[in-house]
């Protein structure tokens, strides 16, 4: 290793270090500098559905917010909880399924029924995980990935709500365009709010659950309790995203509860940057179309998007948002030793 | 008699398809969810060596062992290693992997009814008045074999004694010269290689799909965790509770519940005894 007399630098640019705290209001560039990519993220969200050619892309779009949506409530849980859980599909399908019930039984329109299933799908999912709360790392991951499964299973023996076959005969959005402000609304409600509840008292709480239980139940704070706070927030995020897929396909059905919906949102967390809320989002905004454009090769997307996965996970383990992060706010330079 | 004979021949075939995961898990601490994916390429390169080929049973059966014990070496020494003992990486990466073979062999046009192994040998007795095809006895034979072997193996010999320190306690191996990086790369060959051993097993007496890898990984997820991750032994007992529950449940309530009698299984011990049956030494760590 004698060989090698230089070595890179990294170091804060003056602009980021003068607009961090109060500073930032002393100019407009400062400002600006700080508002710069939440307004990239706002805007290009918002301009995303203008900017598609034809049907068929929009309703991709749509589909990326839920996939995204679905994602940041994995990056929620799994890095400012500690609990990690592989059962995304879980949510999806209990939120759809609520949805298809009330929508498709009783005759209620998804105003009602989108916010519906995502209270009482959240209720649902959160008594159903209760029981687990107490396993930590490799066994809540297992038992979350098992629970999506468990529901298909029970509803293909017990031949309920329309069996193999799904609900079907379920209204859509009024229009295309309602649709995807919607969901591109609630995705961006979802990453502001979480950012904002991650720094809250709550938030803090959440976090220490993550780092040390035991320390947060010697000073007397009910784990449990919080933790099911958490798990309700995110899954009914996630029932909110499956309400609104179940609306779009005007169909609910056991597919909704397949591995696709658990592991993309993951692969999505880990090539976008975990531990960021925006990451998942770029992630699926990356991902989701890529394999729309694959979907001619069939199966060999999903090869393609697994192999993604494991060299993000071996080479970039800190995602596309950290890179960006370092590259907007940093500047590097070579230096001799 | 039905339930007994049929129990025992589900049983075995559980055990066969847990202990790989087991052993991985317990010496490596890697969840291997490339397991179901090993089992059916195994299965896919007995085929292929067989149709192909055209070399006798016995030569592919060995030759694809031997492919899948060097296919999982290297991917433990290749992609494993680097995410060792972050359990989240871990899992995804495995996961990957498995997903990534699988969905592979699909596109590579492995679909349908088409492939199938010959059984080892026709023909049927009848054991009490039940009728059991050669093929599922020799399995049964096979599986208490390799059990008792393991057990052997890792009670009387230099290697299996190393593997069983390292699961015991890393660190101490470590410091008594074991290598714990090359044992963890060893014990995931030998988890592929009994994988493979499940699948030349299993797979004669159905087709091979590339949708029962994920079963079989389920499947092997469900009888480790009801024996206790990481204890092979325990997955050996559990595999016979599940197996004779399933056989119950398909004779009194029907075959739509087989699926929910294991996962119903996973969520109960997770839930009641964590450790599961016979697993002591993660109990404190896992549970708050």
């Amino acid at each position: 290793m004698s060989s090698q007399t230089r070595r890179k630098e990294r170091i804060d640019r003056g602009i980021k270090v003068r607009s961090e705290g109060l500073y930032a209001l002393m100019s407009w560039r400062e400002m600006a500098y700080l508002i710069l990519p939440r307004f990239m993220l706002i805007a290009g969200l918002l301009c995303l559905p203008f900017l598609m050619p034809g049907m068929y892309w929009q309703r991709v779009i749509s589909i990326v917010c839920i996939y995204a949506i679905v994602a940041i409530s994995f990056d929620f849980l799994a890095h400012y909880v500690g609990l990690v859980c592989l059962g995304g599909a879980f949510f999806i399908g209990t939120g759809g399924y609520i949805a298809g019930i009330f929508n498709a039984y009783f005759g209620m329109p998804p105003v009602l029924t989108i916010p519906l299933a995502a209270i009482a799908g959240g209720a649902f999912c959160t008594l159903l995980l209760l029981p687990c709360l107490p396993l930590r790392g490799v066994y809540f991951a297992i038992v979350t990935l098992m629970y999506p499964l468990f529901m298909a299973r029970i509803i293909e023996a017990f031949d309920i709500f329309g069996g193999t076959d799904g609900i079907l005969g379920i209204d859509s959005f009024p229009s295309a365009f309602v649709e995807q402000y919607f969901v591109v609304g609630i995705l961006l409600v979802f990453v502001f709010g979480l950012r904002r509840l991650v720094t809250t008292d709550m938030g803090l709480i959440f976090t220490a659950v993550m780092d040390n239980d035991q320390a947060v139940r010697a000073s007397g704070i009910n784990i449990t309790y919080y933790k099911a706070m958490a798990v309700f927030i995110a899954s009914a995020m996630g029932c909110l995203a499956g309400a609104c897929l179940t609306h779009i396909y005007m169909w609910s059905g056991i597919s909704q509860f397949a591995l696709d919906f658990s592991i993309l949102p993951i692969a999505a967390t880990v090539i976008g940057g975990a531990g960021t809320l925006v990451g998942p989002v770029i992630g699926c905004l990356i991902l989701v179309p890529v394999s729309e454009l694959l979907r001619d090769f069939g199966t060999l997307r999903i090869v393609f998007y697994a192999t993604i996965l494991v060299a993000f996970i071996l080479f970039r383990s800190d995602g596309i948002m950290a890179f960006a992060k370092r590259k907007y706010e940093q500047i590097e330079r070579w230096t001799q030793i | 008699m039905e339930i007994l004979v049929y129990g025992t021949i589900n049983s075995v075939s559980l055990a066969l398809m847990g202990l790989g995961f087991a052993m991985v898990y317990g010496i490596s601490r890697v969840p291997n969810f490339a397991h179901g994916a090993l089992y059916i390429i195994c299965g896919f390169v007995t085929w292929t060596i067989l149709q192909k080929l055209g070399l006798p049973y016995v030569v592919a059966i060995f030759l694809s062992l031997a492919v899948n014990g060097i296919l999982g070496i290297l991917m433990y020494r290749f992609i494993l290693i680097r995410v060792r003992g972050m359990n989240i990486s871990e899992i995804i990466s495995s996961y990957a992997i498995g997903l990534a073979i699988l969905e592979g062999l699909r596109y590579g046009g492995f679909r349908g009814m088409t492939y199938t192994l010959p059984v080892f040998m026709e023909g049927m007795v009848f054991i009490g008045g039940v009728p059991v095809d050669y093929h599922r006895i020799i399995m049964v034979i096979v599986g208490i074999l390799l059990v008792g072997g393991l057990w052997l193996f890792t009670h009387y010999t230099r290697l299996g004694l190393a593997l069983q320190g390292m699961a015991q306690d890393e660190r101490a191996a470590l410091m008594l010269g074991i290598d714990s990086d090359f044992m963890a790369m060893l014990a995931m060959g030998f988890g592929a290689v009994l994988a493979g051993v499940a699948a030349t097993m299993i797979l004669p007496l159905g087709n091979i799909v590339v949708e029962s890898g994920y079963h079989v990984l389920i499947m092997s997820i469900a009888v480790c965790i009801v024996g206790g991750l990481g204890s092979w032994i325990g997955a050996f007992f559990a595999a016979f509770i599940i197996g004779f529950a399933q056989i119950l449940t398909v004779v009194f309530i029907g075959s739509h519940f087989q699926m929910v009698v294991a996962l119903l299984a996973i969520i109960l011990t997770l839930i009641l005894k964590p450790s599961g049956l016979f697993g002591q030494q993660k109990e404190l760590e896992d549970r708050v």
